[in-house]
């Protein structure tokens, strides 16, 4: 028997590397200016040439994530998520502008950061197609230099969290997307790393395989303080897993805070729909911080924009009550989506 | 290396898996090998029963030991990594933590160790009942055959990287390929043994590594050139391989530089 002390998780860091107190200590990423143009030959109209064209994917952004932050990164196609993720990892190199990861230049020390980084694309796989699930770990394992027994200690976490034992002896591609999602993000796990990139990593999946996939994401985070950086185009995600969003539109940043305060930021209205028990075409008389917004089904159906902050349901209700006798209501909170396209459509706030 | 190993392991395991294409392989190089050494027989025959050093059993191994390495040294060419940094997947193989083109290496060599012992030994065995195999005088030359045949292996495994690294900066590789492997298949030896050129083919056969991939190792295996001759073709596979590394390297180098991963 041996008596070394056996760490109940592997660590994410190779032991040959020399580790500066600088990169320590160092945020989890920092973004400077960074710029990324593309140069693009489109056929110019009434010219047989074609032309070249610089376009700018990524302007401009500054950006600073501490370790253990969660971070959610949005904004409509095209707005330069995924050139900014291309870039952190180090297989874009920037315009203008610095990344830092880790401390680390991403470019030039991508092998060295692929060490201390779990990256998943929701549309690419990193796991070997024709073979068992567990041979993916295997290599993996064996290309993080992980020892057999924190190997074995951290696949049995991913696979308890992620639920996995169910399809680990079978092939990836027999796998179904949600399984294969899963399998995914605990290869992007496996070695502990200390900031997760996650891009896009519930797309096409049913909401009980994204509900588990956030569950085990959170557990995680909680378990090991990983900083999440994650772009996505499903605000579930960014609801159940970050804590802090930073919207991006036409390459630069439109949005970062807290993403308790983004709603509010906004001032956005919540939505009460009611249903009335007889019809009235006139609008309700509403207090302060109130409107209708549209009377619908003949007078049936009202809707009813108001305030969080000012305005409570109950005193709402209450007034609405008085007027008209109310059958059915429903309460929707606007969807961070739509505030994202409302940031997008140039209605900055601030 | 014990990546590596892992990775050399599962593509072995991983071919294996294609049991269907393996017997169909097995099926056309056997196939292929009965109409190559037909029309070699034929033309050793008019010539007087001896052609260009080669006798009736001597063309006959040259033939079926070409049928037997065809399939480990991918005498038609790969497209894998063309096809990943056209999809874009080849950002997941440079986010690992090894070397991209060792890792491909380490596949290729578990890809070869299959493809050799699935696709390799089933058209020596007809052969060897058929028409009979001229084997080597010599014990060396097993030795320096295995030798000669990893590094036909490997001079292989790096020109055809070069031709799927060219997607780096070429829209469509396949035009490519089908020149690269046009050229490879005749200057190799593979079609007919290289000494069957007219001079200034030869020459122009014996300035390219062409002749490493094929014509080397099945001399150096059948015994055709004694082991003392084998070692000089075994050092000229070497210098190719340490050539065509660096080129390899630095075209992945300026290729991941220049890179703008595709798709999403």
């Amino acid at each position: 028997m041996t008596s070394h002390p056996v760490p109940s998780l592997p660590t994410p860091s190779d032991p040959s590397a020399a580790r500066s107190p600088d990169v320590e200590s160092s945020p989890a990423l920092e973004l400077a200016q960074l710029r990324r143009d593309y140069v693009v030959r489109a056929a110019a109209p009434g010219s047989r040439r074609r032309r070249r064209q610089r376009v700018r994917a990524v302007d401009e952004i500054s950006l600073r994530i501490e370790r253990g932050e969660a971070v959610g990164f949005v904004g409509a196609n095209g707005a330069g998520k995924s050139t900014t993720i291309k870039m952190i990892t180090g297989i874009l190199q920037p315009t203008a502008g610095s990344v830092r990861v880790l401390g680390r230049d991403p470019v030039p020390e991508r092998r060295r950061l692929a060490r201390e980084i779990g990256v998943v694309f929701g549309q690419r796989s990193q796991l070997w197609w024709d073979l068992p699930l567990r041979d993916s770990y295997r290599i993996l394992g064996a290309m993080h230099r992980l020892t057999d027994r924190a190997l074995a200690a951290r696949l049995d976490r991913l696979v308890e969290g992620l639920d996995l034992a169910g399809f680990l002896d079978r092939p990836v591609r027999q796998l179904s997307l949600g399984q294969r999602m899963r399998g995914e993000v605990a290869a992007a796990l496996l070695h502990s790393p200390a900031l997760v990139v996650l891009d896009e990593p519930t797309i096409g999946l049913d909401m009980v395989s994204k509900e588990g996939l956030r569950r085990f994401l959170r557990e995680d985070r909680a378990e090991r303080g990983t900083t999440l950086f994650l772009t996505t185009h499903d605000m579930g995600d960014v609801e159940r897993l970050c804590d802090r969003i930073v919207v991006v539109a036409s390459g630069q940043v439109a949005y970062d805070g807290a993403l308790a305060g983004f709603r509010e930021r906004l001032g956005s209205p919540r939505e009460l729909v009611l249903d009335l028990a007889a019809p009235r075409l006139e609008a309700l008389a509403l207090p302060e911080g109130a409107r209708t917004l549209a009377i619908e089904a003949e007078g049936i159906r009202h809707r009813i924009a108001f305030s969080g902050a000012e305005l409570t349901v109950p005193a709402l209700l209450t007034r609405i009550g008085a007027q008209a006798e109310v059958q059915d209501l429903s309460l929707t909170e606007p969807a961070v989506e739509d505030l994202v396209r409302r940031i997008n459509a140039g209605d900055r706030p601030g | 290396m014990p990546a590596h190993g892992r990775i050399a392991a599962a593509a072995f395991r991983q071919y294996s898996t294609y049991r269907m294409a393996t017997a169909a392989g097995i099926f056309t190089n056997t196939i292929f090998g009965f109409i190559r050494a037909s029309i070699m027989f034929a033309a050793i025959g008019t010539a007087g029963g001896e052609l260009g050093g080669y006798t009736m059993l001597q063309a006959a191994t040259y033939v079926w030991l070409g049928q037997a390495l065809l399939a480990p040294i991918e005498a038609f060419g790969t497209r894998e990594v063309s096809q990943r940094v056209h999809q874009g997947d080849i950002a997941v193989d440079l986010l690992r933590p090894v070397d991209l083109l060792s890792l491909h290496y380490a596949q290729k060599l578990g890809r070869a160790a299959f493809l050799l012992l699935a696709r390799g030994i089933p058209p020596l065995v007809v052969g060897a009942l058929v028409t009979g195999l001229a084997l080597p005088e010599h014990p060396l030359s097993y030795l320096l055959g295995a030798l000669s045949l990893l590094l036909a292996i490997t001079v292989a495994f790096l020109a055809d990287m070069m031709v799927n690294l060219a997607a780096f900066w070429l829209v469509e590789t396949r035009g490519l390929t089908v020149v690269y492997n046009a050229t490879m298949n005749l200057l190799s030896g593979f079609l007919i043994p290289i000494v069957w050129f007219p001079d200034w083919l030869l020459a122009i056969a014996r300035a390219t590594p062409f002749p490493s991939m094929i014509q080397t190792p099945i001399d150096t295996l059948s015994g055709r050139v004694p082991p003392a001759e084998a070692l000089g073709l075994i050092g000229v596979q070497i210098g190719w391989a340490a050539v065509l590394a660096l080129a390899a390297w630095a075209m992945l180098r300026a290729g991941t530089r220049s890179l703008e991963v595709q798709g999403g």
